[in-house]
């Protein structure tokens, strides 16, 4: 996804020379190719993240569109106050990048895991977020976020992502996508989860249950009218993330069904309130958060038979 | 300089302060003393110094002020109501029910206020950015910003000052409210800014120390930035909370945030006009 973001980056910054590259020192073996080519439009700001965001802002007032870019929790979570007065109060021009949502640095420990920045971020107003599931999608998101013209938060994976998508899908911002229609249950999934929900998907099909699976790219504004639909089209509504199940996409969906007094059965797939003890790669602290195609997919068969 | 002018700017100090000290008073608010204390530096600047047009106060070209000490904001809604940015009806209804003016300045709140801000450490970096902006895009302006002593503790005031010192950004000029009292106590024993020119200096910058309060060394000095081409100037300003001994109760610790009763208002007023 690293690589998608940067090569769209550099295609729209091409014709644009008000788009602006700000970085923590980081990006090696990234960012080469951009530099060589826009080096008067990247900025390598030092490790000074708040420096960093606030820089951004006073560009956005001259008229610049700065992408501020570096790992998850250091550019939501160092900066947090940063982004809600600089950006977010003023509604500036500013668009955030984080790069390693969920584990995608598993091994390098929870100070570099992305787990909470959907539920500190989807608290601050004028905040678009998107947190695509694969290289298309965030290609997709950035093409889009640069015609908003506002403050955007856009949560990438990291690299060697699987393709969701056979084709093109038609993405637009605050719109979930139907990656496949179903009749018995939703998967409502987001950001690095929505190819294993694909794959489990695949093992419920074999199993007899038919899945709708939906990509929620845009967290927020959230696609209210899909997540009804889907209460009204199939049984039971699962939310599916690598995020903490406190706060993410699961508590955005549950939000939509309380407030809409829906009695379905539905239950927040996500990683548990908790900070993981082993270490190891993404998929290995996946499996330690019992967030395996495998355990997913056991996860849901078991809440369908108890709700049953 | 002609006395004459110098006469007009002690005039409108006056009238400012005023507006300050009845805007306290009304709202019963915090941070009379250090809005007080930069009165001079902001009439400098507005008057003599900036290039600004209260008739059109977004113009490209324009001087940007960022008011990074936006606690002490009633002092910049007094200086731009008085150089006509807007009615000066619009004062009272500072930080009351349904006003225009919040204790912390706004944006765009009211015309020439050109960014948010109330949490200390946040402007240094948002005026770097903009004069970083100006420089790459060739721009003439210049961006003043008024930093408080207090905010200087904060990290992201030197990590804003780093950057603007290795990008050489001569186009930007801070300057401190140098009062020496923070929010509970002096700034010595709170956390010892000194020796505070050095620091500055030896991120790059160009650092002079004036009287605050006094007119024409503020404006012979600001008229000279940047002190030296290719590094960001500092203006470190002298200046005392309240402004000495005239308003009493003012230069007090206390003055961070008990207003001024009806009677301490009253009297200082009534100094006021005596000076």
């Amino acid at each position: 996804m690293r690589i998608a973001f940067v090569n769209t980056l550099q295609e729209l910054a091409k014709k644009n020379k008000d788009i602006m590259l700000l970085t923590n020192d980081l990006g090696f073996s990234v960012f080469e190719k951009y530099i060589e080519e826009l080096p008067k439009q990247y900025l390598n700001m030092g490790v000074a993240e708040q420096n960093m965001t606030g820089v951004a802002a006073g560009m956005a007032m001259e008229g610049k569109t700065p992408f501020v870019y570096s790992i998850v929790p250091f550019v939501t979570m160092r900066n947090f106050e940063q982004i809600r007065n600089d950006i977010c109060y003023q509604n500036l021009n500013v668009k955030i990048i984080g790069v390693g949502a969920g584990f995608s640095y598993g091994p390098y420990g929870h100070t570099h895991h992305g787990l909470e920045d959907i539920g500190i971020l989807r608290t601050l107003a004028n905040l678009t977020i998107i947190c695509p599931g694969d290289p298309i999608e965030a290609e997709l998101a950035v093409k889009k976020a640069i015609k908003i013209n506002g403050p955007v938060y856009i949560r990438l994976g990291r690299a060697g992502e699987p393709i969701v998508y056979s084709k093109k899908p038609k993405f637009t911002v605050g719109k979930g996508l139907i990656v496949r229609e179903g009749k018995d249950i939703t998967i409502i999934a987001t950001s690095t989860m929505i190819y294993s929900g694909k794959e489990v998907a695949k093992q419920l099909n074999k199993r007899g249950i038919s899945v709708r699976l939906i990509s929620m790219h845009t967290i927020k504004p959230l696609d209210k009218e899909i997540v009804l639909e889907s209460t009204i089209k199939t049984k039971a509504v699962f939310s599916l993330e690598e995020h903490s199940i406190i706060g993410g996409l699961g508590s955005a969906v549950s939000e939509v069904i309380a407030e809409n007094a829906i009695s379905i059965p539905f239950k927040r797939i996500g990683v548990p309130d908790r900070f993981t003890k082993e270490i190891g790669d993404q998929e290995y602290m996946r499996k330690a958060n019992n967030l395996s195609v495998e355990q997913i997919t056991k996860t849901i068969i078991k809440n369908l038979e108890t709700n049953d | 300089m002609n006395s004459k002018k110098i006469e007009f700017l002690n005039k409108s100090a006056k009238e400012v302060r005023k507006n300050i000290i009845q805007m306290s008073t009304r709202a019963k608010s915090a941070h009379t003393g250090g809005a007080l204390s930069c009165v001079e530096i902001l009439i400098a600047l507005y008057f003599e110094i900036m290039n600004v047009d209260s008739k059109n106060p977004y113009k490209d070209d324009r001087d940007r002020l960022v008011f990074s000490k936006a606690h002490d904001a009633k002092a910049l809604y007094a200086v731009l109501a008085e150089k006509g940015f807007f009615d000066k009806k619009i004062l009272d209804g500072y930080e009351l029910n349904g006003g225009r003016l919040p204790g912390h300045s706004t944006r765009n709140c009211v015309p020439g206020v050109e960014i948010s801000a109330g949490s200390l450490g946040h402007g240094l970096s948002m005026a770097t950015g903009m004069a970083y902006a100006g420089k790459i895009d060739d721009k003439t302006y210049k961006v003043f910003c008024i930093l408080s002593d207090g905010e200087c503790d904060e990290g992201s005031t030197w990590e804003a000052i780093m950057f603007a010192g290795h990008h050489k950004l001569d186009n930007l000029v801070t300057v401190v409210d140098y009062n020496k009292l923070q929010g509970f106590g002096y700034t010595k024993n709170v956390l010892d800014l000194e020796p505070f020119s050095q620091k500055w200096k030896s991120f790059g910058w160009e650092a002079i120390e004036v009287d605050g309060h006094g007119f024409e060394e503020l404006i012979k000095t600001f008229k000279k930035v940047p002190l030296k081409k290719g590094r960001p100037t500092v203006v470190i300003a002298h200046t005392t909370k309240g402004l000495g001994g005239v308003l009493k109760h003012i230069n007090q610790v206390s003055s961070q945030y008990r207003p001024p009763t009806k009677e301490e208002a009253e009297d200082a007023i009534t100094e006021l006009e005596k000076l």
